[in-house]
């Protein structure tokens, strides 16, 4: 089956972000397809690389980052929601005239149309949030 | 159109396990996850209106939160059936689409 995530919650609030992470994973390894991760309002959050939580806690961020790689997933961020908050990949930094960029890899920003087609285009749309 | 109702919220922080089960259909299934599994104990407040909820809709517990928060499992209310994280996944399959109450 074809799924489209939607992670709307920040990462260590609560726990939306690690539930969006355990289920992509048990997803992929049953064989699934993930269409895209969609990354809205505070989770947008997920997405910036200069996050150092303590060494012996998850790093979520790393988590959806190896995730992403390891299965080559399409891991998007909202622009607008991404704007509000500071986080900028190379582009947007240059656009805006910022003078650093802090996203993750394996993470790029797009608009909301991404997340319509991602609903479009999946066979589930599974939402994870506050 | 059995939907799968995902529901993650304490029942005593928010009201979203009683609007869910106020308005899941017949035949649907509603899975807690997160905070939402207190909703499973039994003998609380919301027990009652959970079991009654039963005759209509599936009800399922996600084991690993309720073990991350040291409830046990035989505190869970009859019925109740618990799973895993591919269990969550199949449960996505087997029913015609996902809502979560956030």
């Amino acid at each position: 089956m074809k799924y489209s995530i939607l992670v709307n919650e920040g990462p260590y609030t609560h726990q939306a972000s690690d539930t969006a992470y355990q289920f992509t994973k048990a997803a992929l390894e049953k064989g699934h397809e993930i269409f895209r991760v969609f990354f809205y309002h505070d989770g947008v959050n997920n997405a910036t690389r200069l996050a150092v939580p303590p060494q012996d806690d998850r790093n979520i961020t790393q988590r959806w980052s190896e995730l992403g790689a390891q299965h080559n997933l399409d891991m998007v961020v909202c622009i607008a929601a991404a704007q509000r908050r500071g986080l900028l990949d190379e582009d947007e930094a240059k656009r805006q005239g910022k003078d650093a960029n802090n996203i993750a890899p394996g993470f790029r920003i797009s608009g909301l149309g991404q997340l319509i087609e991602a609903g479009i285009q999946a066979d589930r749309l599974v939402l994870f949030g506050d | 159109m059995a939907k799968l109702h995902t529901v993650n919220k304490s029942p005593f922080e928010r009201d979203a396990l009683e609007a869910c089960l106020r308005l899941a259909k017949k035949g649907s299934a509603v899975l807690l996850i997160e905070d939402g599994i207190y909703g499973a104990m039994s003998g609380t407040a919301i027990s009652d209106k959970v079991k009654q909820a039963m005759s209509d809709v599936s009800f399922y517990v996600l084991g690993p939160d309720v073990a991350a928060r040291g409830m046990k499992e035989d505190k869970i209310i009859d019925g109740f059936k618990i799973v895993d994280y591919n269990g969550f996944v199949d449960l996505t399959t087997e029913y015609d689409g996902v809502h979560a109450w956030l």
